[in-house]
């Protein structure tokens, strides 16, 4: 039977969140292929092709799998995953937007955001913000799921040396159409994949604080910036930047709040981090909670001191 | 056209919920119920359209107990014209929700489906996309902003990227995110005046729907406790505490 992964890359690489998927395809046992569908996306095949661990890559190279339109990939993904026994994609935006239409297309309930592989049809993941973690087992003949990347350590990119096949059949299912997008620009690593995250909450005061006061503790620790909500409504910072129960997941190995009092949903991205640090002029805010270390200051004053000591 | 509004009964969003400790659940005695935070955003949403002119009926669904009834009375204060609860106490999964809506489709024929992206207890963040693909539609997930004109509904999408903007010819989905809107509070007479309109009680059987999931949950358990951490006093100290203690920068 084997598990199809559905590869998420930017037609020339493959992902990181990727790699932890085949990771988790590795911890439920079986040959893996992983399907590249872009327009364009031969050297992202090539690329999946050297991931260590798989057998097979399928390419998917059309005009109407361009934008990772929901509409037409899960259309793609459901005739070519019947003769899989599981389908697996990250919890990113593109993996949560296409696949359950896959799993109502196959007619399968689907398991959201699992964290651990039991055995090859068990599987833990976090429920109520992470406050309960749930064990479920599916009996689906095939099971469709994606991977919540920050449970999962990133398979090795290279010493692989899988077949490229193309796959036929295009589907442009008319349902939808690209209009536009924006993406962040940034030179900073890549939020969900950094080794430490340093964010920033409503104590910011302002948009302006994010690039005069947090960025220079940022860059100095050559970290991803995060936020909490609040910054995001209003206006600090991009929605990119959220951190936590509905926005993004992460555990680096250093993760910094900074003005950020720690509501359960802002835990819920980021308990998991190795390391947590909170800079909080409030003693009890709910932070102090998780934080391995708690610098009860003023964060105006706190954080260019830190950048200036690292 | 008419919108038809999904909302989830949930516990309330400030609740830390608590494991049960025969391990099959939360504890959900006394806890305070919602409606979820991404519904009442959908709703807003449509409240927002028929107030612009794009729609003229706004009907709410709930799939749940008898008492998420409180939860349509709450999309009714806030705007919505009429209700339908498909009653079961059975815990209906996305799958199975997202067919007995199908079902309500078919019979009310709306051109814009508003739903949350997420309900904020099961976090499964599926049942918009399943609908969609059940009814062969477009769907503007994840959406901070929507226009509906001439038949095709333009979605902004907050992705993890940035943002992204799609045109769905109608009937579409949405799914809401955060930055859609900011949901009004219902006026007093608002209040009462939802008391009185019009609310179908239906079964998942009235739309062919078997409840029961193959996926089964065999436990539930607490996260893994993080061990208590200090209080530094100093920047020094804490730059200290991280390069000798943590050994992390
Ligand atoms: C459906 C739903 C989903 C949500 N999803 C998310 C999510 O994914 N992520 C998320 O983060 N939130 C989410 N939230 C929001 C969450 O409940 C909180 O409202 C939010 O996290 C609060 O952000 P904050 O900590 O920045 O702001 P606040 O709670 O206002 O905290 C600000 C903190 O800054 C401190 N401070 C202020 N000034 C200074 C200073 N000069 N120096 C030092 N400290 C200072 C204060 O003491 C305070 O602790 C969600 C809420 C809902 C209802
Ligand atoms: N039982 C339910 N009744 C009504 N709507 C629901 C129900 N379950 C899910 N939904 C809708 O689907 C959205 C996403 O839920 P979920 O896929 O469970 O995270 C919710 O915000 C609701 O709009």
């Amino acid at each position: 039977m084997g598990i199809l992964v559905y590869a998420e890359h930017d037609n020339a690489t493959i992902k990181s969140a990727t790699l932890n998927v085949i990771s988790a395809a590795k911890a439920i046992g079986g040959d893996i292929t992983v399907l590249v569908a872009g327009q364009g996306a031969q050297a992202a095949a090539d690329a999946a092709a050297q991931v260590a661990g798989v057998s097979k890559v399928l390419l998917a190279d059309d005009a109407a799998y361009a934008h990772q339109l929901a509409e037409n990939v899960s259309l793609l993904v459901a005739d070519l995953g019947k003769g899989y026994s599981h389908i697996l994609a990250a919890a990113t935006t593109t993996g949560k937007n296409f696949l359950p239409r896959v799993a109502a297309l196959l007619d399968v309930s689907m398991v959201s955001d699992i964290t651990k592989v039991i055995s090859a049809d068990t599987f833990e993941r976090p429920i109520y913000a992470g406050n309960a973690i749930a064990t479920v087992q599916s009996s689906e003949a095939v099971k469709v799921i994606t991977v919540r990347t920050t449970g999962f350590d990133a398979a090795a990119a290279t010493g692989g040396s899988a077949a490229v096949e193309a796959v036929a059949g295009t589907q442009d299912a008319g349902k939808s159409s690209f209009v536009g997008e924006e993406l962040a620009k940034s030179d900073r690593p890549e939020l969900t994949a950094a080794k430490i995250v340093v964010s920033g909450g409503r104590g910011m005061g302002n948009g302006e604080n994010f690039t005069k006061v947090l960025a220079p503790l940022v860059d100095k620790l050559g970290a991803a910036m995060g936020a909490s909500r609040a910054a995001v409504d209003a206006g600090f910072v991009p929605n990119d930047l959220q951190v936590g129960q509905t926005g993004k997941i992460v555990a680096p190995q250093l993760y910094v709040a900074v003005g950020i009092s720690g509501a359960i949903q802002h835990l819920a991205g980021m308990k998991d981090s190795k390391v947590i640090v909170a800079i909080n002029k409030d003693p009890e805010a709910p932070i102090a909670t998780v934080a391995d270390y708690f610098l009860e200051a003023d964060l105006f004053a706190a954080v260019p001191e830190l950048a200036g000591k690292i | 056209m008419k919108a038809l509004v999904a909302v989830k009964r949930v516990v309330d969003y400030n609740v830390k919920v608590r494991v049960k400790a025969d391990k099959t659940g939360v504890d959900l005695t006394n806890v305070k119920m919602s409606i979820n935070p991404f519904c009442e955003i959908a709703v807003e949403e449509a409240v927002r359209l028929k107030e612009k002119g794009v729609v003229t009926e706004i009907v709410v669904v709930s799939v749940g107990p008898a008492t998420a009834q409180e939860q349509i009375r709450s999309a009714m204060a806030l705007g919505a014209d009429r209700g339908i609860l498909v009653q079961t106490d059975d815990a209906v999964g996305p799958l199975a929700v997202a067919k007995i809506l199908k079902g309500i489709v078919d019979q009310e024929q709306p051109q814009v489906i508003l739903m949350g992206k997420q309900a904020i207890d099961d976090d499964n963040n599926q049942t918009g996309q399943m609908l969609a693909a059940l009814m062969g539609v477009g769907q503007g997930t994840f959406a901070s902003k929507v226009t509906v004109e001439g038949g095709v509904m333009n979605v902004e999408r907050e992705v993890d990227g940035g943002a992204q903007t799609v045109a769905l010819p109608l009937p579409a989905i949405v799914t809401t995110d955060l930055r859609l809107n900011e949901p009004r509070y219902a006026a007093l007479p608002n209040i009462m005046k939802a008391r009185k309109k019009p609310l179908d009680t239906k079964t998942p059987a009235d739309y062919g729907v078997d409840t029961a999931s193959k996926l089964k949950t065999l436990k539930v358990e607490p996260p893994a406790e993080r061990k208590a951490g200090i209080k530094v006093k100093s920047v020094d100290e804490l730059v200290e505490k991280l390069k000798n203690e943590a050994k992390v920068i």
